[in-house]
């Protein structure tokens, strides 16, 4: 399927399209009326004045933009690997309308004037709503609070030091104490680093067999323990990040089933799609942290994602340049590129294979991130974004560098062949991204 | 007939076979080895790098010795720590050996996969002389057939190898090459020392040295390196001595024809006790003789079997191999 249209006015109606509406139980087929950037109405048919344009969809699924509250554009700092401008090219190639950047930038995320700095270049920008993450502590040091109302006010959308735990519980439950008396839900990367510290892959057979030092599963499962009793001990609202093995996630169905906590979680694509074994050959592009962990514990966080112990799905979007990936392994850092295959790889995994229906996997991608974190768009209805993903569910394509739009090319995702594609993007009414022609000509199948 | 090889990057993987016309092919240079004039011209005009990452001694040397004894001209390059440090990537470096034209890099890294990122860019072949944790296998060869020659046919026979597992590739060398040949393979060391699920390499696993040692025909004890670590994976070499070292006492209750192999170098009263390491039952000394017999026969077989000489079986190599003309 291919979108005809090249760029869209100010006022239109969407139409032969299905409507993949996060709040219904199925597609169904409708018409969206669009006006300066917001939905005006949804339905069947919608009821527009003939002069109002009517543009094709060409027979594709129609979503609420994708929502990822968990990307690395690494502005300011280090553009050389990513900017905001080519994340969000990323982030709308991938069918992405909303990203939640992490503070690990240089200078960090952790005070007023640098969140407004970088979602101001995102609205320059203007391909899709750039949000920031505020950082837990100054410099993402782990020593001391940043000022959490200072950078609410500033528009953090929410308060992580990511990559960086903080290791000190005490000051992890003032964290979390603070935040949650400013309305805002700590992202925690739960991590036990004293653990973790050396290692460069999942600790198991294949770390064995390769000679690689290992990163037992028991750091991050060790990590989310701590996090959620700290939860439960303040009352604080969680959102746990990419939780990678089957410990982590019977700790998260604890906490929500039993505890009754106001946890959410997280995974990314990799770990529904991925194990350890791939590291057979010593690619730093399968390279990240949390590690890509064993096949148990790959099946128990499919399930768990399609059972809803894990809410959403966020890419950890994490760019580095080649120069840096194409060294010793050891030496390598930690991250993989992955808005460009999201939606492919979830859905191959998770609808194709059968666990999820495509509606329910574009609610993990839209409703539920926005409303967790109280962003705009993720829904189809009457006085939201007109933020859409066009989607191609029966497409077949191979992913290859050549068609990237991220400045990286840091994805363990190349070469495979994926069911599911993002035909186009529309952000506050405007098309972003487009398939090109020969893209779709090249796909296979 | 077996497929040439272009690289040799580790044992895991290689059948029974290969390995055994590699130890063929050993014994034949291993005479070489005896002769008055030690030289053959079989690599001439053959160009090698030895790239030494780590520090080491006796593999350098080996390997050197080797090439020299097979008319190849060697370079040695020795730098410790990674060539990042210099601002130069792998790549790079991989590159400028390249456009050198040269026949063979043997390469040692401290990160393990390094000798195999380097073969993916590469027409060299590339030999690992050990990266990381993950494996030695011209170590693993030289124990084979020191062990082969010892005892014949290995299959069935019992190998205990002690110490740390976890950091050892001198281990995961013998283990796969082992294992390949039908030895029956125990690994002995201390719990902090035992990589995870290391019984999936098919191997026994054993945290008493007694039982270790007990129907053992061959104990290779590994080389201890507690400062190395940097953590506290065992309390220290007086608690590992008491617990792990090979000494006459505990060689009196193996088998009376179970010998020692050690890949040195040694630390004497730690790991093995100074009257085992220079007893009647200790190989070692064999070991390095022989290793420099097989670094040879992976030379030949990886670069000099080829070419204009193609046509030419392994197993006709012992007469092919010309004499020496002084």
């Amino acid at each position: 399927m291919h979108i005809e249209f090249e760029s869209l006015p100010r006022e239109y109606v969407l139409a032969g399209g299905m409507l993949v509406d996060p709040e219904a139980k199925a597609p169904a087929p409708g018409e969206i009326h669009v006006r300066d950037g917001v939905i005006v109405e949804v339905g069947a048919a919608v009821g527009v004045s003939a002069s109002v344009p009517r543009v094709d969809a060409g027979g594709v699924h129609i979503a609420p933009g994708f929502i990822d509250v968990h990307v690395h554009f690494r502005e300011p700092g280090q553009e050389y690997k990513e900017d905001i401008e080519s994340g969000c090219r990323a982030a709308v190639a991938g069918g992405f309308t909303g990203v939640v950047m992490m503070p690990n930038t240089d200078p960090p995320f952790d005070r007023a004037s640098v969140v407004e700095a970088v979602l101001r270049r995102g609205r320059e920008v203007g391909l899709c709503d750039v949000f920031a993450a505020g950082a837990l502590t100054l410099g993402r040091a782990g020593e001391k609070l940043a000022e959490y109302f200072d950078l609410r006010t500033a528009g953090a959308v929410t308060l992580t030091d990511d990559g960086s735990p903080v290791s000190d519980t005490a000051l992890m439950r003032r964290a979390l104490e603070h935040a949650a008396m400013v309305g805002l839900v700590v992202t925690a990367h739960s991590e036990d680093k004293s653990l973790s510290r050396g290692g460069h892959m999942h600790e198991g057979y294949w770390s064995t067999h390769l000679g690689i030092p290992g990163i037992p599963a028991a750091s991050e499962e060790l990590g989310i323990a701590r996090d959620l009793v700290l939860a439960r001990e303040t009352g604080a609202p969680i959102h746990v990040q990419h939780v990678s093995t089957r410990g982590g996630v019977d700790l998260i169905r604890l906490a929500k089933r039993d505890w009754g906590l106001d946890v959410t979680a997280e995974t990314a694509p990799h770990y529904l799609e991925l194990t350890d074994r791939e590291l057979v050959g010593y690619s730093a592009n399968y390279k990240m942290n949390p590690p890509l962990r064993s096949e148990p514990d790959r099946l128990a966080v499919l399930e768990a994602f399609a059972d809803g112990t894990i809410d959403l799905l966020a890419t950890d979007h994490a760019p580095h340049a080649e120069m840096e990936k194409d060294v010793e392994f050891d030496s390598a850092p930690f991250g993989v590129i992955g808005l460009e295959t999201a939606f492919g790889v979830a859905h191959t995994q998770c609808v194709v294979g059968g666990r999820m229906t495509l509606t329910d996997l574009v609610r993990r991608m839209t409703l539920l991130p926005a409303q967790r974190f109280a962003l705009p768009g993720g829904r189809l209805a009457a006085g939201t974004l007109a933020n859409f993903a066009l989607l191609d569910p029966s497409a077949r394509w191979q992913v290859r560098t050549s068609t990237m739009q991220s400045r990286a090319r840091n994805s363990p995702f190349v070469g495979r062949a994926l069911r599911g594609r993002v035909a186009a993007t529309i952000h506050r009414g405007h098309l972003v991204h487009r398939l090109a022609t020969e893209a779709a000509v090249a796909a296979i199948g | 007939m077996i497929q040439p090889r272009k690289h040799l990057l580790g044992l895991e993987g290689m059948q029974a076979q290969e390995i055994y016309q590699i130890l063929d092919t050993s014994r034949s240079f291993h005479e070489i080895l005896e002769r008055q004039v030690k030289k053959v011209p079989t690599l001439r005009g053959r160009s090698m790098i030895n790239a030494f990452f780590e520090p080491s001694t006796r593999t350098r040397v080996s390997f050197e010795l080797a090439q020299k004894r097979l008319s190849a001209d060697t370079i040695n390059i020795t730098t410790s720590g990674s060539s990042m440090s210099k601002g130069e990537t792998l790549r790079d470096m991989v590159a400028n050996l390249e456009a050198m034209r040269v026949d063979m890099i043997v390469i040692r890294h401290g990160t393990s996969g390094v000798p195999h990122m380097l073969a993916e860019h590469t027409r060299a072949s590339v030999v690992n002389a050990g990266d990381g944790t993950h494996e030695h296998p011209t170590q693993g060869l030289l124990d084979l057939y020191t062990m082969r020659e010892r005892l014949g046919d290995l299959a069935g026979r019992r190998v205990t190898i002690l110490g740390d597992i976890a950091h050892s590739r001198v281990a995961r060398s013998n283990i796969w090459g082992l294992r390949a040949l039908g030895a029956r393979v125990t690994v002995c060391g201390p719990r902090t020392m035992m990589p995870k699920r290391v019984e999936d390499l098919g191997v026994h696993v054993e945290y008493d040295l007694r039982r270790a040692v007990r129907d053992a025909d061959v104990i290779n004890v590994l080389r201890i390196q507690l400062e190395r670590q940097g953590t506290n994976t065992f309390p220290g070499v007086r608690e590992y001595a008491r617990m792990f070292g090979i000494t006459n006492e505990v060689l009196n209750t193996t088998k009376p024809e179970c010998f020692v192999m050690h890949p040195g170098p040694m630390n004497r009263g730690v790991e093995i006790s100074p009257e085992v390491a220079d007893g009647p039952r200790a190989v070692i000394l064999q070991q390095v003789t022989n290793g420099v017999a097989v670094r040879m026969a992976v030379c030949y077989l990886l670069i000099g079997a080829a070419g204009e000489e193609e046509t030419r079986t392994v197993h006709e190599l012992p007469r092919a191999v010309p004499a020496a003309t002084a």
